[in-house]
């Protein structure tokens, strides 16, 4: 019981991580991430690179389709607009690099406010097409505009320079994009503290009656959308100074599944979620491909195996949407729930 | 409380509205006194929430006006009428379910909010402190006030059918009010309860100084809360006046005699509620 009706007490009940337990743990979690590049060796330094990546694009997506209830399958379009603006910047300008990831999240999030015009008139599937028909014709662009694109042979992108540093190892990128990523993870879970996030979720729960209740509907969906695809660009301005190369085929339908499929999975509408969920879609496939490379199996045998893998991550997929609909999560806070009453109930 | 002759803080004049072929509302009209309780109440499907709908700007009316504070209000969009300070709660709840009890209260706060996106994402200057605002008004003076302390982390879904009416309620109280509507803010609940609500109805009106607008069918309450009762019927306004008045009107009588409630009626009209001040 609260009693207290003292300012700080307030202040401490509004607060991102309120207990003690969640400080130890996160000072636990930033000693992991500041020694992790001194442990792991290059493959697992790569795929950390990955997650921070996927981790950002994902808590955008979150932002729009797990709290505002609007369903995207244009999140890698998105990135895709801010990996072009980043490239194409890298190229003709040799813009500094947090500059340019700052243009790469503006102009994807220009992108995301167009496509999110008809949201206030389409909604759940109806949307979810608009916004792959907004792919469709982003990749035309990316295809056709050779002056800015380089047509389909694509744009090769310098390393990314600061301060005289070169960011050309997986190790070194990585302190750059675990802080970025850290920051958007923040902003998102700010947002949540404010009107401006309460809206998005009374947009998502009943529309009609927040507008009652003084949310303007149109300028708050395009708000998300916004917010969303500027994350979206960021990322893909980090996915381009990752991969160093950037071509219309980098990024394909099935990856904007890919981020959907990761909000669902972790569980839609929390910030660990998002997490959660980027961590799992990309680390369980290379999961699996430890495994089979483990068993002791013939060169062919291996091949043959290769689809087998994938049918295994999708019914994984399945399971976690059948078994516990409100993502990983959940399962985190039941556990967690299950040590803080340990051993006094089990 | 007789408001007198004081200008009208609400009125409604000549208000149409169809549904197809449905006439919801035709040629509704009336005032609401400023500090007065005004109950609008009629028989199932009389339009009475059709009414409400329409003041709140969810339904576009055909024809008519409604002024607010002497404007025209009529093509003002709903977010803006909120922020002017007509706040409402729904006949069939309207919580976020995905929100807490605070967060529903705050939630309704928006439009008197400065924060914008950057101020949001960093939650520094004005985001955290129009944040601590908030809280420590929507705590002081909505959350002791309607005794609401003890389920102030609760998720919405899972409380009771009353606690959420009261809920809807502190979210109405924190957009401010001017005008509060409540559409039937006590059907559904057991004897206590209707008594708890009957007592913050008076008390908003008199210690915040709000005036009340309210759909109810529990006649005991009409007749002991309201300075003004209007009656509809079939979409149309049969009888406008004090209780008393209403109470004494055949008209009233028969609309309730054709749509069988009148025993109903009768049998409240003599079993007055006991709202303690
Ligand atoms: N959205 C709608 N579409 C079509 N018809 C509607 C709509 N809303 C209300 N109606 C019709 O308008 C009439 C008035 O309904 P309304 O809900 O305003 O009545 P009410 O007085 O609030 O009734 P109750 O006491 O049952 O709440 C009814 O005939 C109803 O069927
Ligand atoms: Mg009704």
């Amino acid at each position: 019981m609260r009693i207290g009706t003292a300012r700080s007490s307030y202040r401490h009940d509004e607060s991102l991580f309120d207990s003690r337990t969640q400080h130890g743990w996160l000072a636990v979690l930033a000693v992991a991430l500041l020694g992790f590049p001194f442990l792991a060796d290059e493959y697992w330094l790569y795929l950390a690179c990955l997650v921070a990546i996927n981790i950002a694009s994902t808590t955008g997506l979150n932002i729009l389709t797990g709290y505002t209830g609007l369903v995207s399958l244009g999140q890698a379009a998105f990135m895709g607009i801010g990996a072009y603006t980043v490239a194409a910047l890298e190229q003709k300008l040799g813009t500094p690099v947090l500059l340019n990831l700052l243009a790469g999240g503006f102009v994807a999030m220009l992108g995301g406010l167009v496509v999110g015009l008809p949201s206030l008139r389409v909604k759940g599937l109806y949307l979810a097409i608009a916004t792959i028909a907004a792919s469709v014709v982003l990749h035309f662009v990316f295809a056709n505009w050779h002056a800015v694109t380089g047509g389909h042979s694509g744009i090769t992108v310098a390393p990314a320079e600061i301060l005289g540093v070169s960011f050309d190892t997986s190790f070194r990128l990585y302190w750059l994009f675990v802080p970025i990523t850290i920051l958007m993870v923040l902003g998102a879970a700010n947002l949540f503290r404010t009107r401006i996030g309460r809206a998005f979720i009374a947009i998502r729960d009943r529309d009609i009656s927040a507008e009652v209740l003084g949310i303007p509907l149109l300028r708050y969906k395009l708000l998300s959308f916004g917010l969303s695809s500027f994350y979206a660009g960021v990322a893909g301005g980090m996915w381009a100074y990752f991969f160093r190369v950037v071509t219309p085929e980098s990024f394909p339908l099935i990856m904007s599944i890919f981020f959907l499929a990761a909000v669902i999975v972790g569980g839609m509408g929390t910030i660990l979620g998002a997490i959660l969920g980027a961590i799992f879609m990309t680390m369980v496939p290379e999961a699996l491909k430890l495994i089979v490379g483990w068993l002791p199996l013939s060169a062919d045998a291996t091949l043959i195996l290769s689809p087998v893998r994938t049918i295994v991550f999708g019914a994984l997929i399945v399971g976690f949407l059948v078994f516990e609909p409100l993502g990983l999560q959940e399962i985190w806070r039941r556990i967690r729930r299950f040590f803080h009453l340990w051993p006094f109930r089990a | 409380m007789h408001p007198g002759k004081a200008s009208p803080i609400l009125e409604v004049e000549g208000l149409t509205l169809s549904f197809g072929g449905i006439k919801a509302l035709t040629d509704v009209g009336f005032e609401v006194a400023p500090g007065s309780i005004t109950t609008v109440i009629g028989p199932n499907g009389a339009g009475k929430t059709s009414l409400f709908n329409t003041i709140s700007g969810f339904y576009k009316p055909s024809t008519g006006r409604i002024r607010f504070q002497g404007e025209d209000i009529t093509a003002t969009r709903p977010p803006e009428r909120a922020r002017l300070g007509l706040a409402r709660s729904f006949q069939n709840i309207a919580l976020f379910r995905g929100m807490t009890v605070l967060d529903n209260i705050k939630l309704g706060r928006h439009a008197h909010l400065r924060t914008n996106v950057l101020d949001a994402l960093f939650y520094f200057g004005r985001a955290r402190h129009e944040e601590m605002k908030l809280r420590q008004e929507v705590e002081e003076r909505i959350i002791d006030f309607l005794e609401i302390d003890h389920i102030r982390h609760m998720p919405v879904s899972v409380l009771s059918y009353g606690l959420q009416k009261r809920v809807e309620m502190a979210r109405a109280l924190a957009m401010r009010p001017k005008v509060l509507m409540l559409d039937e803010p006590v059907a559904g609940m057991n004897r206590e309860e209707t008594e708890d609500m009957a007592r913050f109805i008076l008390d908003v009106r008199e210690e915040w100084g709000v005036t009340v607008l309210m759909v109810e069918h529990d006649m005991g309450m009409v007749m002991d809360l309201s300075d003004h009762v209007v009656v509809l019927n079939f979409g149309q306004v049969i009888a406008d006046g004090t209780p008393a008045e209403v109470q004494a009107n055949p008209e009233v009588i028969k609309a309730y005699l054709g749509s069988g409630d009148v025993s109903e009626l009768r049998q409240r009209l003599h079993q007055p509620l006991a709202v303690g001040a």
